[in-house]
């Protein structure tokens, strides 16, 4: 294999793992935030509870997300040192910010919180996790200004080889992170809530602990349908923004290889990439141009057209990405999208009735469906960036210029084995920790596990 | 003073910073399986430092994110010129950040012991490649004409860069043992004495061969100034024994604190206006000049540092302020 597929698996490995425990960072410390000012201002212990045992769990996830984001960071010289160079005029800056401006605050007040509960006023603690929440959505605005240059370049000049920063504002204003920005923090409020209302619902299955779980419950449904429903309705808009700015990678999410008038919607498809055609399909007549220009008329254009215009602009090449997966995984996000949509419709219907703790199908299904987000997150990030292809910067540079000249397949097939490897074990001990504290009451815990007091341990030294 | 010279100065405070402040946080963790009897004794080792390493390694994570905003092909050809170590270092801090949070969720007297293994290995593998890291940075590596690192990893290994790997981390070890002596009582505080007395007589020697092999393996002396800041630091270091000899722990912790910036400060002033140096042709060592972002890029930069550090520093110090105490057995969170 080559460097530079290596450097792509690698780096597509590390950054979907990292993006699994990010998403639960940005809503669940907004939710313990909440949890913990209801506690402030009304005194009910419940509450401080819940702040408690969220917060554990909200702590063991957030452990992964800063181990792996660190990888994240380093890996740009790595792996794409070209890149870096090409790039670090404009990409370094946001995450310099990103780094003095969010990760500071968040990692500072993480610990205040953390070992601060009896030494730090109560409203001062409270503070303190919102510091926390504040910083961490912070940090996905700061790194998406970064991810959002490389899909819709702006405010940039091409001098000395490179792309060269010349207007910061229009930079922070990209019409990209405009939408990304606000799809990807809902997209963590949604996670954070299913992942609330999940555990919760394990509970109430149970019948252990009902009222701390109950007043979870309701806190993370409510969060759950504004951002559910607001996810979807962003997403919409950032897909129809797509069909002006990278036409390309929504004909490649529609398998639409032949430019229409009206363009009808692919439900399925079984797309043959090599002869540019779906033996397939399951259509319904003019829907794609209805959602990219709320009218039933209008022409999108398809991927073959596109591939002409392209190489016609850049010269020879094959410009279409694949479609397989960017078709794929932006239907699987819409299905999962729809899917939480209506479980937290349908529970909240239940629950203003009363009847949702008699319904042990329904509590399941809330379990079952923690993982949902999940996969829809890290659709969406496969959908938006192998939609990219052939570019690292959208219409500016090619994966192949981007990647490090100076290291060897060797090297790069020794590290992704080992990332691998250690994301693997790492995965199964995070899961058991987090399904082990889950399980566990509200209630009376230690702060951290017993201490062992049978004696001593080895000696090694 | 040009934009160039203030970017460099400031990736090297933030450099020196981090190694001021996770120093000793690297040198608790190394000290960890020697000091810790038995669990609690590890727990209170572990938890002194529970609400400052993340914040302390911020200060990696930004010195990179500076670097990278400031002096792309530094970070370029730095980062995929040293792969395999900083590999190893990526890899060390994964396990190291886990173990924190991971080590006392669990009561199996193995799991444990493990994770306090990885919290060690965590520690003491990253102090001793940034020391190797800093001092290939003046000692020279291949780097070609078009600024690309031309070498492998064992390049990266010679006796002197292996001493400045070793002087780090003894000097880190010492900071440790000086910061859990002042954050320890009773016996524990005894045994971070004694093991810190060991550690600083190995740093002693391992500082006074370094400074002395920079002499035949840079060219740091050429200019008076960064002579000075290594000499004084040799100094500050017997200070720092003298205050650790006479229990006067604070002063030690602060001498030796001192004793690091020097260190780091030495060797980036030595640098300077260099940010690698090439050992194939002086001619093609990366300079401020030729490694910067544009003009535009430094301007919005330092208007972004210039207000923000001092507001970091302002919430880490109280942050400082407020676990000022000795750790006691009822506030373990981790
Ligand atoms: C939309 C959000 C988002 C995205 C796309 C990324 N991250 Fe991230 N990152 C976060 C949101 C986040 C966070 C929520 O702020 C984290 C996750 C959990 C945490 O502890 O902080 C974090 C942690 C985190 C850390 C550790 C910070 C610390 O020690 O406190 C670093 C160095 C990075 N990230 C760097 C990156 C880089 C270089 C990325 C690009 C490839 C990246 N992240 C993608
Ligand atoms: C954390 C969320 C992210 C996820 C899950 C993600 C996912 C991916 C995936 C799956 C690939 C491989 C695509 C392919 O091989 O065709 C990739 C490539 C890449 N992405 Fe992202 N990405 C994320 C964030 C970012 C951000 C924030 C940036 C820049 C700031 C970025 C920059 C890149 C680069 C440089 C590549 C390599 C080139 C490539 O293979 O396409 N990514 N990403
Ligand atoms: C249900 C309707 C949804 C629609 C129409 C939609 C639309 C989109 C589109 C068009 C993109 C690609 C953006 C790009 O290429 O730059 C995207 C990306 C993404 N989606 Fe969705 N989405 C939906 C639901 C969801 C849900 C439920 C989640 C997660 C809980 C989610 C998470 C993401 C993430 C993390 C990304 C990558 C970041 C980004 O580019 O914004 N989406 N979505």
């Amino acid at each position: 294999m080559d460097a530079l597929l290596l450097a792509r698996w690698q780096f597509g490995i590390t950054s979907v793992y990292h993006f699994l425990f990010v998403p639960l960072t940005l809503g669940l410390s907004v939710l313990v935030a909440i949890m913990e000012t209801i506690y402030v201002r009304t005194g009910d212990e419940n509450y401080k509870n819940m702040a408690r045992f969220w917060g554990r769990l909200f702590l063991i996830n957030f452990a992964m997300g800063v181990v792996t984001g660190i990888v994240q960071e380093f890996h740009f010289g790595m792996n794409w040192s070209e890149y870096s160079r090409f790039m670090g005029d404009i990409f370094g800056a946001p995450l310099a910010i990103e780094a003095l401006a969010a990760f500071f605050l968040e990692s500072t007040f993480l610990g205040l919180w953390l070992f601060g509960w009896d030494k730090l006023p109560k409203a001062l603690h409270a503070a303190c996790i919102w510091l926390v929440a504040f910083a961490s959505n912070l940090s996905a605005f700061w790194i998406l200004v970064a991810s959002s240059f490389m899909q819709e370049p702006v405010g940039y000049a091409l001098r000395n080889g490179r792309a060269e920063m010349t207007d910061f504002f229009a930079l922070l204003t990209n019409p990209h992170v405009l939408y990304q920005f606000p799809h990807t923090v809902l997209a963590g409020f949604v996670t954070a809530s299913f992942f609330v209302m999940g555990i919760s619902a394990y509970h109430l299955l149970r019948r252990s602990q009902l009222e701390p779980f109950r007043r979870s419950f309701r806190l993370a449904l409510i969060m759950g349908l504004i951002s559910s429903l607001l996810v979807a309705g962003i997403g919409h808009l950032q897909g129809q923004h797509l069909v002006a700015s990278q036409p390309m990678k929504m004909a490649a999410a529609e398998a639409l290889w032949d430019s229409a008038d009206p363009a009808p919607l692919a439900l399925v498809a079984l797309v043959d990439q090599e002869n540019q055609r779906n033996n397939l399909e399951i259509k319904i007549p003019a829907l794609t141009s209805f959602l990219a220009y709320n009218s039933f008329r209008g022409e999108v254009k398809g991927l073959k057209d596109l591939q002409a215009a392209a190489a016609g602009q850049y010269g020879p090449g094959n410009y279409i990405p694949p479609v397989v997966p960017v078709f794929w995984s932006f239907r699987l996000m819409i299905v999962a999208g729809l899917w939480l949509i209506v479980l937290s419709f349908y529970s909240l219907y239940l629950w203003r009735k009363g009847l949702l703790e008699s319904r042990p199908l329904v509590l399941k299904a809330l379990l079952w469906s923690i993982p949902v987000p999940y996969l829809a997150n890290s659709a969406g990030w496969l959908m938006a960036e192998i939609g990219r292809y052939p570019w690292i910067v959208y219409g500016l540079q090619r994966l192949e210029a981007a990647v490090s000249p100076g290291v060897s397949a060797a090297a790069i097939l020794t590290t992704l084995v080992a990332f691998t490897l250690l994301y693997g074990l790492l995965a199964v001990v995070d899961v058991y920790l987090l399904a082990k504290f889950a399980r566990q009451g509200v209630e009376d815990q230690p702060p951290a596990g017993k201490i062992n007091t049978s004696g001593e341990v080895s000696l090694w030294i | 003073m040009d934009l160039n010279t203030l970017w460099f100065i400031l990736v090297a405070v933030l450099f020196t910073g981090f190694f001021f402040l996770e120093g000793f946080d690297y040198g608790v963790g190394i000290l960890l399986p020697c000091l810790g009897k038995n669990d609690l004794e590890r727990r209170v080792i572990i938890n002194s430092i529970g609400p400052f390493w993340d914040g302390n390694e911020v200060w990696m994570i930004t010195a990179g994110g500076a670097m990278f905003a400031a002096f792309p092909h530094w970070y370029a050809t730095l980062f995929s010129g040293f792969y395999l170590a900083l590999f190893l270092i990526l890899v060390a801090l994964i396990l190291r950040g886990v173990a924190f949070e991971f080590r006392s969720k669990d009561e199996n007297p193995a799991w444990r012991n493990l994770w306090d293994w990885l919290l060690f290995l965590g520690s003491l593998l990253p102090a001793l490649l940034w020391g190797v890291a800093i001092t290939n940075l003046i000692r020279g590596v291949p780097i070609d004409a078009r600024m690309q690192f031309a070498g492998t990893f064992f390049d990266l290994l010679s006796p002197y860069t292996l001493l400045g790997g070793l002087a780090f981390l003894l000097v880190f070890t010492l900071q440790g043992g000086l910061f859990l002596a002042l954050k320890s009582e009773g016996e524990l505080r005894e045994r971070s004495r004694q093991a810190a007395l060991g550690a600083g007589a190995g740093a002693a020697l391992a500082l006074l061969l370094l400074v002395i092999m920079s002499y035949g393996a840079t060219d740091i002396f050429s200019r008076p100034l960064p002579g000075i800041l290594l000499g004084s630091s040799f100094l500050t270091l017997l200070l720092s024994l003298a205050g650790l000899y006479s229990r006067r722990y604070g002063p030690g912790f602060l001498m030796n604190g001192l004793t690091i910036i020097l260190v780091s400060a030495g060797f980036f002033s030595g640098l300077f206006p260099r940010v690698m140096v090439s050992s194939l042709n002086p001619e093609w060592s990366i300079t401020i000049y030729r490694a910067a972002s544009s003009p535009y890029t430094l301007k919005v930069m330092t208007v972004v540092a210039l207000t923000l550090v001092p507001v970091v520093l302002a919430y880490q110090g109280w942050t400082y302020w407020v676990f000022r105490q000795r750790v006691k057995t009822e506030d373990l969170e981790y």
